[in-house]
């Protein structure tokens, strides 16, 4: 067994001067390529550096920098020396700087970390919020600094052994931020041999992906994967992309762009938001793999985004759906390539009533769950029923699995640890079921909402809601509503307040949307101030997010968009 | 011509309506939309189309960020710039 590192050497060793990585960059609208040969002799500079500055084997060290080459460095620089780095989420236009970095703080102060390394747009601000605490910060400039290693990095490297930690994932939204994932270099690299194997990965496939890398698809799919296996990347900014779309598609034509992963709402933004007059010409018919994954999947969305492509030579084999998490360091399961997925018509209300996923009848209200696919290799899969025993064929239970990829633990939180396995299985609290080998996911037994593919827990809404005065404390329920003509879940807020006067409940709805949008960075839809009473409480006197939900729904259908 | 007041109503009441759902909200001219949270960047690509439909002025993609659309004073005089 070996670790990353001993994978990208390898891969040097074989390769040097195949394309490694391609930097698409906004700012200069061109392009930065790196052969496996430059590419490994700049991340060996950035581990130089690290290591004169005291950084080691087993280290923590936190990236606060924007995505870019310096991210990008730092990250394979620390891994070079067997230290354990850790993406923080970017910064964006719309989070408080000062909640921001805040975070950032309690992160450094719980993790004893050895040093953040930090982006010239940053560091000023990151100076301040850390003032006093004992922690190094480290410019990613300073790091780029062209000078190579004095000593042959082979004194440096293997640093790590395969049970060490290569690196810490932090699982998703802002309470994700106290979920350090904890993943060995043995977990990544089973991970990726299975993941590869799943989609048949091939020396000339090429990944394109604009996906945030604190994110385990962007991380692994789209970062660690293409790296150490030997497949080229291109590899964009999701700040980039969020505002013209079209550079995928760009992208994927000027590199024969082979594999894509993206959450379901990218394929309504791209088939809606992207106009002809952009993609004039371009030939999309490399794409051999468009593959759906990290929030639910939907048919319609598929469908949508094939026939709006399908002119420019993507093809509906082309579709496919992973489903994955981080505590599996990513994929659990896979479809089967090529493609299409299979589509499952169930009984709506049968499903409703008893949990069960029927077979519609041809002229019945049909549901259409698109399959998830099998479990990758080393990777086991069971539904579970609440009393603990398997769930049958096509009965709806809590997915749970067990694999040879899966977290060593979360980062400094043994209990937490323990709570998530049992037995070795680890309890997702997803809702689906098997029909035919495979799985078919049809909802969360948590209360998660899932927007463009980003988790949030409706009690981190809560709270920031709760806080707002004039809201009634404690009588604030969010909750996702689907939106599907944007394949993904919007945010609903509904608070009881004291007042009735029209300025004071504008003003309680402008804070409600902007303290979550400047501490979350997300968006809620839609925001009900009702008078005392009107939520729904559980009969142990609790508000019942879905009871709250039904009720919403039925009142307010009229301003709903389905 | 329309003017500096039209638009600026015909802007809201979309924003209102499409984006917030909620018509009674008291939406000011001078409200900070994207960085107050009132509206996300996807919604933003959304209030683009609506202007190219009615005041005929296209905005890149690349011109939709908060620092240049985060309230309706600024997107009218960007809306007027182009005219």
């Amino acid at each position: 067994m070996s670790t990353l590192v001993d994978r990208l050497y390898e891969h040097r060793a074989r390769h040097p001067d195949s394309l490694a990585l391609a930097l698409v960059l906004v700012l200069h609208d061109r392009e930065e390529t790196f052969t496996v040969g430059d590419f490994v002799a700049r991340a060996e500079c950035y581990a130089n550096q690290l290591r004169v500055r005291g950084i080691g084997r087993g280290d923590l060290v936190i990236l606060v920098i924007g995505h870019g080459e310096a991210l990008v460095f730092s990250f394979w620089g620390a891994l070079l020396l067997g230290a354990v780095p850790s993406i923080f989420p970017f910064l964006s236009d719309r989070l408080d700087p000062e909640h921001y970095y805040r975070n950032v703080r309690q992160l450094v102060e719980r993790s004893e970390a050895r040093a953040i390394i930090v982006g010239d747009a940053q560091r000023e601000a990151l100076e301040h919020a850390l003032a006093g605490l004992p922690v190094p910060l480290i410019d990613a400039g300073e790091l780029a600094t062209i000078t190579p290693p004095t000593d042959s990095m082979s004194e440096i490297t293997p640093a790590a052994a395969p049970d060490d930690t290569a690196f810490l994932q932090h699982s998703s939204g802002s309470t994700g931020l106290q979920k350090g994932v904890m993943l060995s270099h043995r977990a990544v690299l089973n991970q990726i041999e299975a993941y590869s194997g799943a989609i048949g990965l091939r020396a000339d496939d090429v990944v394109v992906s604009w996906l945030p890398l604190y994110h385990d698809m962007g991380l692994i799919a789209g970062f660690v994967m293409p790296l150490t296996a030997g497949v080229p990347l291109v590899l964009m900014s999701p700040f980039h992309w969020v505002r013209d779309p079209q550079i995928l598609l760009h992208a994927i034509h000027r590199y024969r762009g082979t594999l894509c992963w993206l959450p379901n709402f990218a394929y309504n933004f791209l088939a809606t938001r992207v106009r002809d007059s952009q993609i004039e010409g371009l030939d999309l018919s490399s794409w051999r793999a468009a593959i759906n994954c990290s929030e639910p999947v939907a048919a319609a969305s598929h469908r949508q985004f094939v026939q709006r492509f399908a002119p420019y030579g993507f093809q509906e084999a082309a579709l496919s759906v992973c489903y994955a998490m981080a505590e599996n360091t990513f994929a659990v399961t896979q479809t089967r390539l090529p493609g299409p997925p299979r589509i499952d018509r169930i009984d709506a209300r049968m499903l409703r009533a008893a949990h069960r996923a029927v077979p519609a009848s041809q002229d019945g209200a049909a549901l259409e769950v698109v399959s998830c696919g099998q479990a990758i290799d080393g990777c086991e899969v069971r539904v579970v029923l609440p009393d603990g025993t398997d769930a049958p064929e096509r009965q709806i239970g809590e997915i749970a699995i067990r694999s040879n990829s899966m977290l060593s633990g979360y980062y400094r939180q043994p209990e937490l640890t323990a709570q998530s396995l049992r037995d070795g299985w680890y309890f997702t609290g997803d809702l689906g079921y098997l029909a035919g080998g495979e799985l078919f996911v049809t909802g969360r037994r948590k209360d998660l909402i899932i927007v463009g593919g980003k988790n949030i827990y409706p009690q981190d809404i809560e709270t920031i809601v709760n806080e707002i005065s004039g809201v009634h404390p404690g009588r604030v329920a969010a909750f996702g509503v689907a939106n599907e003509r944007l394949g993904t879940e919007d945010i609903a807020v509904v608070a009881e307040v004291e007042t009735s006067d029209p300025d004071r409940l504008g003003e309680i709805e402008r804070q409600i949307r902007t303290f979550v949008a400047q501490r979350l960075d997300v968006t809620v839809r839609y925001v009900r101030l009702t008078g005392l009473r009107w939520l729904v409480k559980t009969s142990s006197g609790k508000v019942s997010r879905s009871a709250t939900r039904e009720k919403f729904l039925a009142d307010f259908c009229q301003f709903v968009q389905q | 011509m329309e003017t500096k007041r039209d638009m600026k109503e015909q802007l809201a009441t979309f924003i209102k309506t499409e984006l917030m759902r909620n018509p009674d909200y008291p939406l000011q001219n001078d409200e900070p939309l994207i960085t107050g949270g009132l509206v996300d960047s996807f919604s933003l690509v959304e209030l683009a189309l609506f202007i190219e439909e009615q005041f005929g002025v296209h905005f890149d993609d690349v011109e939709l960020t908060a620092q240049n659309m985060n309230t309706i004073d600024q997107i009218v005089g960007n809306i007027e710039a182009k005219l």
